[in-house]
């Protein structure tokens, strides 16, 4: 069945409907894949049952001759999602056991849709990381390799078990979320793409928060379409997020078209960094090639207070997260370090040693950045900046319809070789502008460097419009020829 | 100053102190009853942890979701209190950490609440309306409530009920306008009257759906504003104003001990009737407020906003000016403009056409003295406005007279019974029988012919005892006026 977990979420979904296999072979293969590649790390907890069980509603839709848009397609969902009944943890000690009474919107409509659930993937504690390495459950394991070395390398964050998994075929597509690049940056690590659409597309409703004003869940999948098909699953406006946008989902799937005659194509200078790898500027000066053979014009433009973009998000998404994160104190679920004399204490000691490092020094940050006296010359001032920033953005786009970036600074690098994490934070530096704009980007792969990894290229769009994101992603994507697959190791 | 006729002063061993009081009262929202942010309900008195949903709760990935109809209700009460409703506003966290607070933070109102500034007019004497004082109003903003912990339910642990955990509350700030116990008093009976008229909080401070932090300093008589406290969740007209008294009383003695206030948060305790220091200002949170990002701005359009305004009730002070152009004394509209049940009750007296003062007389002293005697409100009086309004009729129209009213009126609480059919019944119509009057006129004359001669002879004021023993002969029945002519005729 090997053949099955190569195929792509559209080709899935034809073959099923066509009669070529069922869903149930789909998903055995899958659950067979999945069990197979434990060396990953990928998964925190295997849902075989459930994944068999959605497919055989599928295989009697299917006989009945109404299959649904995503009947047959198990998928795999980032440990932020709540999931009724599954444990849901956010990859945190704090969490450890947490079994939701609830589903979250996406999820759900994810299953409405006609999708299975193949498991809970693997991320940085609570989506704070770019290398998977703050997870409780250890890192996971990239599938992809330097040429000619075994060092393990990351897949990226937060999102790097969904990335890994859809890399490593163990999963023909996933869930991810995306505050300041977590999406983007682990596809471009492994290979695959990945698409934040506009802030408020996707409710946030059961997605454990990490920044509310940046958190935005999106699609990875192994191609364009295939971003395209889940994304419109997804998204839709919830009455239970008030900051879901009240707009009708656009057919995506159906409007994709790598023409792209009479668009304009933005390059912004201040994204060209002299400290970034001569091969990633190359392959973005290829983007622009590729473009212009699909029919667009670039154009150069200003994101002028591009350099402002990475301190302002580590000023507001750690404030929000100080904030969000503070309903962890042990006394209704989740961890609790009991033993202790007050409750002062017993928060102390729970949340001492519920979170990583990582998540406690961002509430550090937070807390520090929202307390008295430094209110207004970081959190106040940051938010000027994110306004300054918003509005660099709809200057661009009164001269451009997308904007073309590398995805990430770098390609993958090895589990444990970053530990500074004002470095760690640098491989969002592309990523995070569109973030705090909430507008809606994508990574694509573009090609490989010389070690043989996987480098991505980063698409941006003016709010609302995904379609003109995928669809450049979708003429890179045909142009690129990028088919390369992690050779299996585990 | 409108006050100034008897100040409020607490004297010391150095002279005098004047007080000055600030009120933050935190107002239920009890038109609705579903919370803030989360749908659940907020029945007062259910089992502990059976009104809480997912979000009330703070389970991971819960969002809050503005309940429109909380909105619309501190809207209108802004609007009563005649106050700027900020078309844009935004909700804030106020971030701690505690056992009654799922969250870890309690979303508020900070930055830009919803409603601005806005006055209250009090009366502090009836009678008098001279004595009136206007009470500013700061702002209104509308946040969430906390939950509550047990302490009494385990021997070494406390319990949560998270209950009341999200419900909307107003917080109403005055501006430190009051000078004295009776002045706080007063606005808070008047703020209270204002929100049950308006509907939008029940008032009821025993329940806890009305409670206030009362903020109390002192200073020399015209001195710059000393140092405050703040003491917290007083749940009862009567003990804010026992809070300002003892208050203002021990600061007083603090500061000419040669001490310091120092700004801080006190509880009251009513069994002992003093206030104790729960923290100090260095020991105060630092709540770490910024916007609620899960949360866009509130914005109101005017359609909205001229709802608000379209649905709100006559007003006390409105209703009173009303009721003093009818005639009524001012005294008794001020009466009857008190509770808003009172009002209701009276308003539908009014409705069915009866003569204004004398249905506030009747209101006011007859009807109250017999409720208050059986132990009813007015709104489970045994006497419904149009019952009264039946028996009103009959004094006006000449059937009976005010002492036979009285009786009918009895009659009426005991059996129910319409005053008409009383009346009829028991043969209790006056008369206006010129000679069945006489007959009794001469009856009487004859019988007191000693005060006869006192009469003629100057004292006058005997008129009224033959006028008296008259209406004795004719068992009450007899028309007053009629009576009165007759008697002056014979005697003059």
């Amino acid at each position: 069945m090997s053949e099955l977990t190569s195929k792509t979420i559209a080709e899935l979904r034809d073959g099923f409907r066509g009669g070529e296999f069922s869903a149930r072979e789909i998903a055995e293969a899958y659950n067979a894949a999945v069990a197979a590649a434990k060396l990953l790390n990928a998964y925190t907890v295997e849902t075989p049952d459930e994944a068999l069980a959605a497919a055989d509603i599928a295989d009697q839709a299917r006989l009945a001759g109404n299959p649904l848009s995503l009947s047959g397609i198990p998928l795999g969902i980032k440990d932020l999602f709540a999931t009724i009944g599954v444990d849901t943890t956010a990859g945190s000690h704090i969490l450890q056991g947490f079994k939701p009474t609830y589903e979250s919107t996406v999820t759900t409509n994810l299953r409405k849709a006609g999708a299975g659930m193949l498991g809970k993937l693997n991320m940085d504690e609570f989506a704070m990381g770019s290398s998977n390495e703050t997870s409780t459950y250890g890192p996971v394991i990239s599938p992809w390799r330097r040429q000619g070395s075994n060092v393990g390398l990351t897949p990226g964050g937060s999102s790097g078990g969904s990335a890994a998994a859809v890399s490593a075929l163990i999963a023909p597509g996933a869930t991810g979320t995306d505050t300041g690049g977590s999406i983007r940056q682990p596809a471009a690590f492994a290979g695959i793409c990945g698409i934040k659409p506009t802030y408020g597309r996707c409710s946030r409703w059961g997605i454990v928060s990490f920044a509310s004003s940046l958190d935005q869940a999106g699609p990875m999948a192994r191609t364009v379409r295939d971003c395209a098909i889940l994304l419109e699953a997804m998204a839709g406006f919830d009455a239970k997020d008030s900051t879901s946008l009240d707009l009708p989902v656009p057919r995506w799937e159906a409007n994709l078209s790598s023409d792209l005659k009479g668009k304009c194509v933005g390059i912004p200078r201040e994204y060209r960094i002299d400290s970034v790898p001569a091969e990633i500027n190359a392959l973005w000066d290829q983007g622009i090639e590729w473009l212009k053979d699909a029919g667009a014009t670039p154009v150069e433009i200003s994101l002028p207070h591009t350099k402002y973009a990475l301190p302002t998000y580590y000023i507001i998404a750690p404030a929000e997260a100080s904030s969000n994160l503070a309903r962890y104190d042990g006394v209704r679920y989740g961890l609790r370090e009991d033993g202790v004399k007050t409750l002062d204490d017993m928060y102390a000691a729970t949340r001492a040693a519920g979170f990583g490092a990582e998540v406690k020094r961002r509430i550090m940050i937070g807390t520090y950045v929202l307390s008295a006296g430094f209110y207004d010359a970081y959190f106040t001032k940051a938010q000027r900046v994110r306004a300054l920033i918003k509005q660099d953005f709809a200057k661009a786009f009164e001269a451009c319809d997308v904007i073309l970036t590398p995805t990430a600074p770098s390609a993958a690098f090895g589990i444990g070789e970053t530990t500074d994490p004002l470095a760690m934070y640098l491989n969002d530096v592309f990523a995070v502008p569109a973030s705090l704009a909430g507008l809606p980007a994508m990574s694509v792969p573009g090609g490989l460097d010389g070690q043989g990894l996987p480098l991505g290229l980063h698409l941006i769009g003016n709010e609302f419009d995904e379609q003109i994101v995928l669809n450049a992603g979708l003429a890179i994507e045909e142009r690129a020829g990028f088919t390369v697959r992690p050779e299996k190791w585990w | 100053m409108a006050d100034a006729s008897a100040p409020y002063r607490v004297t010391g061993e150095t002279g005098e102190w004047e007080v000055v009081i600030g009120l933050e009262v935190h107002a239920q929202i009890t038109a609705t009853a579903s919370k803030l942010f989360s749908g659940a309900a907020t029945e007062f008195g259910a089992e502990p942890n059976t009104q809480v949903s997912l979000v009330d709760a703070a389970m991971p990935g819960m969002l809050p979701v503005p309940n429109k109809e909380c909105i619309r209700q501190a809207v209108r009460t802004g609007m009563a209190l005649d106050a700027v409703i900020n078309k844009s506003s935004r909700f804030d966290r106020k971030n701690y950490f505690y056992a009654d607070l799922p969250q870890g933070y309690q979303i508020s109102q900070l930055y830009h609440p919803l409603v601005g500034e806005g006055e209250v007019e009090v009366l502090l004497d009836e009678k008098d309306e001279t004595s009136g004082k206007t009470i500013g109003i700061e702002r209104i903003h509308v946040e969430q409530d906390a939950g509550k912990l047990m302490h009494d339910q385990h021997p070494t642990m406390s319990y949560v009920d998270l209950n009341r955990c999200g419900v909307a509350l107003m917080e109403i700030v005055s501006r430190p306008d009051m000078r004295s116990p009776a002045e706080a008093g007063a606005y808070l009976r008047k703020l209270r009257a204002i929100l049950r008229y308006v509907g939008s909080c029940d008032g009821n401070m025993e329940e806890g759906s009305m409670r206030a932090d009362v903020n109390v300093s002192v200073r020399k008589i015209g001195g710059e504003l000393g140092t405050r406290t703040e003491t917290k969740n007083v749940n009862s007209v009567r003990f804010v104003m026992a809070v300002v008294e003892h208050e203002a009383k021990r600061q007083v003695e603090v500061l000419e001990g040669g001490g310091v206030i120092v700004q801080e948060t006190r509880l009251y305790d009513p069994d002992k009737g003093v206030t104790r220091s729960l923290r100090s200002k260095e020991d105060a949170h630092d709540y770490r407020y910024f916007p609620d990002p899960d949360l866009l701005p509130l914005e109101l359009d005017d359609a909205f906003l001229d709802e608000c305004k379209a649905s709100l009730p006559e007003l006390p002070d409105a209703k009173r000016k009303r009721y003093e152009a009818l005639g009524i004394t001012p005294y008794n509209a001020s009466v009857l403009t008190a509770e808003v049940e009172t009002a209701r009750y009276f308003d539908l007296l009014l409705d069915s056409g009866v003569e204004p003062k004398a249905a506030a007389n009747w209101t006011a002293s007859e009807l109250f003295g017999a409720l208050n005697r059986i132990g009813k409100t007015i709104e489970d009086s045994p006497v419904s406005p149009a019952q009264a309004a039946e028996l009103l009729k009959l004094v006006g129209d000449g059937t009976i007279s005010g002492s036979l009213a009285k009786q009918v009126f009895e009659i009426m609480l005991e059996t129910g019974e319409g005053a008409a059919s009383i009346v009829e019944s028991r043969g209790l119509e006056q008369t206006s029988d010129t000679g069945a009057i006489d007959a009794a006129v001469d009856q009487v004359l004859t019988a007191n012919a000693d005060k006869v001669a006192e009469y003629k002879g100057g004292k006058v004021a005997l008129f009224g005892f033959f006028v008296g023993h008259v209406m004795k002969a004719m068992a009450g029945k007899a028309n007053p006026g009629v009576v009165n002519e007759r008697l002056r005729a014979k005697l003059d």
